[in-house]
């Protein structure tokens, strides 16, 4: 290779080989990965929850807590915030510069996601489980 | 003798303020835009799932949020943002494959992007509407 051509790329960075987030192609692919998961779990999330409009709390309840509508709806959940985690990841490392900043808002961009993930599995495991 | 190396000379991509708009490069911003509006509606899912699971009153004050003409505004935005998501989504995993990069291909998926997920959004809010007995 011929040195006068312009690399974006550091020498070091080469050698290394890990790009930006220095964690080589997990999350591209986990990105692509929960990208063609959510489709059909968005279809069905979206038909499940139009067929609960209107209903009262009890028929919403008895519905969400059966156990096909269930799991449907925890892998959606589940697929969803994997999926907004890197995404907004990208975001964070697109646009903070600073290294503790950036840092920080990794972290709390990760325990968003796993508390909206808890947090609506809960949700759904105390319908179906009925306590 | 260790060498003392200039920085690497590096190219500097120009930004957004160099081009003129265009709907494919919109429609890019409008996909990272929905993203965001979709990450913070995941609250709006969480608090529906746990106030279904926690009983008729907690059941009552998300109806109320649901049924206000602010929270129809921010449901009717966060259908469309999904909505628009997951086609721009799926425009993406066609080029992932290598596909959809000619100069017509892209400007058609752009605009059927856009075009798609209003139409979705429209058709899903009446058939909405209409499960819950009509427009309140």
């Amino acid at each position: 290779m011929s040195d006068n051509v312009k690399h974006i790329r550091t020498p070091l960075a080469r050698v290394r080989g890990r790009g930006a987030a220095r964690s080589g192609t997990r999350d591209f692919w986990r990105q692509r990965l929960t990208a063609v998961a959510n489709i059909p779990l968005t279809i069905a999330a979206i038909i499940i929850i139009i067929m609960l409009l209107g209903r009262n709390q009890a028929a919403v309840a008895q519905i969400l807590g059966a156990p096909l509508v269930a799991i449907i709806m925890l892998l959606f959940v589940a697929s969803v915030t994997v999926h907004m985690r890197i995404g907004m990841q990208v975001i964070i490392e697109d646009y903070v510069h600073d290294e503790s900043t950036k840092l920080t808002l990794i972290m709390a961009n990760t325990f968003f996601a796993i508390a909206v993930a808890l947090a609506s599995a809960f949700g759904i495991l105390k319908l179906s489980f009925g306590v | 003798m260790a060498e003392i190396k200039a920085p690497a000379e590096r190219p500097l991509s120009p930004h957004l303020q160099i081009y003129r708009p265009m709907l494919t490069m919109m429609m890019s911003i409008v996909h990272r835009i929905t993203g965001i509006g979709n990450y913070f509606g995941t609250l709006i899912l969480a608090w529906w799932l746990i106030a279904a699971s926690a009983g008729p009153n907690a059941y009552a004050k998300f109806e109320w949020f649901a049924g206000s003409i602010i929270g129809r505004v921010i449901l009717f935005g966060y259908t469309w943002s999904v909505i628009h998501h997951m086609l721009g989504g799926i425009r993406h995993l066609i080029w992932d494959t290598g596909r959809g990069f000619g100069p017509s291909e892209r400007e058609w998926l752009a605009a059927a992007n856009l075009v798609g997920s209003i139409a979705i959004t429209v058709v899903l809010w009446i058939v909405g509407l209409l499960a819950m007995g009509g427009p309140r």
